[in-house]
C-alpha cells in the first residue's frame, strides 16, 4: 500500500454508518504499551529509538492479523505526507513534528494505526464508524494479544500496563467517541454538558484531539481514568454517558424545530447553497457550513446529499489533503480556491 | 488589579483552571500570561498538577515535610537514572523500572489520579519473554496485596476484600 492510495479512499470510520450515526461520527479505542527492555521514548536516544523501531517492525511483519498493513518511518516522509496522516487521524501532531526514530503502521481500511515511539513505545488505535466501542475494543484486544506474544511489554500485575505518564497507567486504554452536537451548541447548552462531563471524570476535546479547539461542532469525549476499572467497565461507562448526550442533542434538535422551523431551514439551506457555489472558502468557514449541512441531512431537511460525502469532505478540505489531491504545494489563497472547487465538484454545484 | 505572578503590572488576562473539580482563578499581566501559556503548551499543566498531587497528603511538621521532600526528590531510578525531581518537573517516567524505584510515591499518586491503585483490567498474555513480572516482584505484590486485604477487612470494605482475595488466589495459582 502506498500513501497516495489513501487519498481516493474513505476510511472505514468515515462511512457514516453504525449505531447512532446521526450524532456519533466514530468510535476509537487506543492502547498505550511499552517494551520492558527499553527506556521510554522520552528517555531514549536515537540508538534506542531505532532499536525499538526495528524490534516492533519485525514483530508487526510476523503477525498474520497485520499482514496487509503498511509501515512507514516518519523521517522518510515529506511534511505534506506527515500532515496528511495527522489530518486523517492516523497519527498525532506531536508524532509528525518530531520525526526522529518514529514510525507508523496503518491498516488498509484505516481501521488500525500503530504509532511507534510516540509518548509510549506503542500507541495502538482502532477506529470504527458510529457508536461502536465494544466492537472496537474486541478488534484492538486481538491485535494487542498478538503484539504482546511477540514483544515483552512493561507490565506490573498490580498496576497493569506501565506508561510514560501515570495518567495512562493501568489498562492504558482511552476510549473516545466523536460526537456532532450542533443543536446543543445552537441552544447554548453545550457548556453545561461539557461541565457535567468533566465532573464525571471524562474529558472532552476538539476534532483533532488533545489541545485542539472544537470546530464544526465536533466534540471528542473520552475516559480520564484508566486504573481500577476493567476495559469492559470503562467502555460501558462511556457508552452510558454518550447515550445521555445523544438524548440531549436529540431533544435540542426537536426544540430548534419547534421554536422556529423556518429559521433553522434557512440556516441549513443557506449553508448548503454557499458550499455549492462559493469560489474562495477557508477551512474554518467550510467546517462550520458542513456542520449545518450534516444537521440538515440528519433532520431530513436536506434530502439530496448523504452522510458519507459530508464526512469525507471534512477531511478532504484540510490543507495537506488539498495539496495531495493537487499533487503540489499550495499557498493559503490557492488552497482556498482549490477547496471551493473541490466542494462544488463533490456537491454538484 | 495587579498580576498574581509579577505583582507589578496590571492584570489583563484572567485564567480559570479546573483541576479535579477544583476551580482556581489567576489574574495575569500580558507578559506573565504569555509565559504561562508556553508552559501550559509544553505540559498541559500536567507537571504542575502531578507535583501538586505528589505533595498532597503528606502530614507532619513543616521541618519534617521539608526533610522528607528533599529525600524524595533525591530518589533516582536504578535503571534509567531518572530522578524523582525530574519526574515531578516533566511529568513523565523514564522506564518501566521507574514504577519500582518510585513505588511508594507512585502508589499515592496513582490513587489520587485514578481513585484506585489496583489494576482490574486485562492481564498480560502469556509470553516466553519475561517482562517486569519477575518472581521477585510477584512476591512483593503478594505481600502488599495481603496487607491491603487486611486493611480492607479491618475497614469492613468486604467488596474490596473479596476482589483482593480473588487476586491473591489467582497469583498463588500462577506461582504453583
Amino acid at each position: 500500500m502506498r500513501l497516495d492510495d489513501l487519498i481516493n479512499h474513505t476510511g472505514e470510520w468515515l462511512k457514516g454508518s453504525g449505531p447512532y450515526a446521526h450524532i456519533v461520527t466514530s468510535s476509537r479505542v487506543r492502547l498505550a504499551r511499552n517494551l520492558a527492555s527499553f527506556p521510554f521514548p522520552n528517555k531514549s536516544g536515537k540508538k534506542e529509538l531505532d532499536e525499538v523501531l526495528e524490534v516492533v517492525d519485525k514483530a508487526v511483519s510476523q503477525i498474520e492479523l497485520l499482514k496487509d498493513c503498511a509501515n512507514f518511518h516518519i523521517v522518510d516522509m515529506d511534511s505534506v505526507d506527515r500532515q496528511f496522516l495527522v489530518e486523517r487521524h492516523l497519527m498525532s501532531h506531536d508524532h509528525a513534528s518530531n520525526p526522529e526514530g518514529k514510525g507508523v503502521v496503518i491498516s488498509k481500511e484505516e481501521i488500525l494505526s500503530i504509532m511507534i515511539n510516540e509518548e509510549d513505545h506503542l500507541r495502538i488505535q482502532v477506529m470504527q464508524s458510529g457508536l461502536n466501542l465494544t466492537e472496537t475494543w474486541k478488534i484492538i484486544n486481538a491485535i494487542d494479544d498478538a503484539l504482546s506474544n511477540k514483544l515483552g511489554y512493561a507490565f506490573y500485575p498490580e498496576w497493569g500496563f506501565l506508561t510514560a505518564c501515570p495518567t495512562n497507567t493501568g489498562t492504558a486504554m482511552r476510549g473516545s467517541v466523536m460526537l456532532h452536537l450542533p443543536a446543543l451548541v445552537m441552544t447554548k447548552q453545550i457548556s453545561k454538558v461539557l461541565t457535567a462531563i468533566s465532573k464525571l471524570s471524562f474529558a472532552s476535546r476538539g476534532f483533532y484531539g488533545e489541545g485542539t479547539q472544537a470546530s464544526g461542532n465536533f466534540y471528542q469525549i473520552s475516559n480520564q481514568v484508566s486504573l481500577g476499572h476493567s476495559e469492559d467497565d470503562i467502555i460501558q461507562n462511556i457508552n452510558g454517558l454518550i447515550k445521555q448526550i445523544i438524548e440531549q442533542e436529540e431533544q435540542a434538535r426537536q426544540a430548534l424545530l419547534l421554536q422556529n422551523r423556518p429559521m433553522l431551514e434557512d440556516k441549513i439551506c443557506r449553508s448548503y447553497g454557499l458550499l455549492k457555489h462559493a469560489h474562495i472558502i477557508s477551512s474554518q468557514e467550510t467546517t462550520e457550513l458542513l456542520s449545518m449541512v450534516r444537521l440538515g441531512i440528519d433532520m431530513g431537511i436536506l434530502k439530496d446529499v448523504g452522510h458519507k460525502i459530508i464526512n469525507q469532505l471534512f477531511l478532504m478540505i484540510q490543507p495537506a489533503h488539498l495539496q495531495k489531491i493537487e499533487g503540489k504545494k499550495l499557498n493559503a489563497f490557492e488552497r482556498d480556491t482549490k477547496r471551493a472547487s473541490l466542494i462544488r465538484q463533490k456537491l454538484g454545484g | 488589579m495587579q498580576c498574581d505572578v509579577c505583582g507589578k503590572k496590571k492584570a489583563t488576562v484572567h485564567l480559570t483552571e479546573i483541576v479535579d473539580q477544583q476551580m482556581s482563578e489567576m489574574h495575569l499581566c500580558e507578559e506573565c500570561a504569555r509565559q504561562k501559556s508556553v508552559q501550559m503548551e509544553q505540559q498541559f499543566g500536567l507537571a504542575d498538577l502531578l507535583a501538586g498531587l505528589a505533595d498532597m497528603g503528606s502530614k507532619g511538621t513543616p521541618a519534617k515535610d521539608a526533610a522528607a521532600a528533599a529525600k524524595t526528590a533525591a530518589l533516582t531510578c536504578a535503571k534509567c537514572a531518572l530522578s524523582y525531581d525530574d519526574f515531578r518537573k516533566f511529568g513523565r517516567l523514564g522506564c518501566g523500572h521507574c514504577y519500582i524505584s518510585f513505588k511508594e510515591q507512585l502508589e499515592a499518586l496513582l490513587k489520587k489520579i485514578h481513585g484506585s491503585n489496583h489494576h482490574l483490567g486485562k492481564m498480560i498474555a502469556k509470553s516466553k519473554k519475561t517482562s517486569l513480572t519477575t518472581t521477585k516482584l510477584r512476591k512483593d505484590d503478594l505481600t502488599s496485596l495481603r496487607q491491603d486485604l487486611q486493611e480492607a477487612i479491618h475497614s469492613e470494605d468486604f467488596e474490596k476484600a473479596a476482589t483482593i482475595r480473588d487476586k491473591i488466589r489467582d497469583m498463588e495459582k500462577k506461582e504453583k
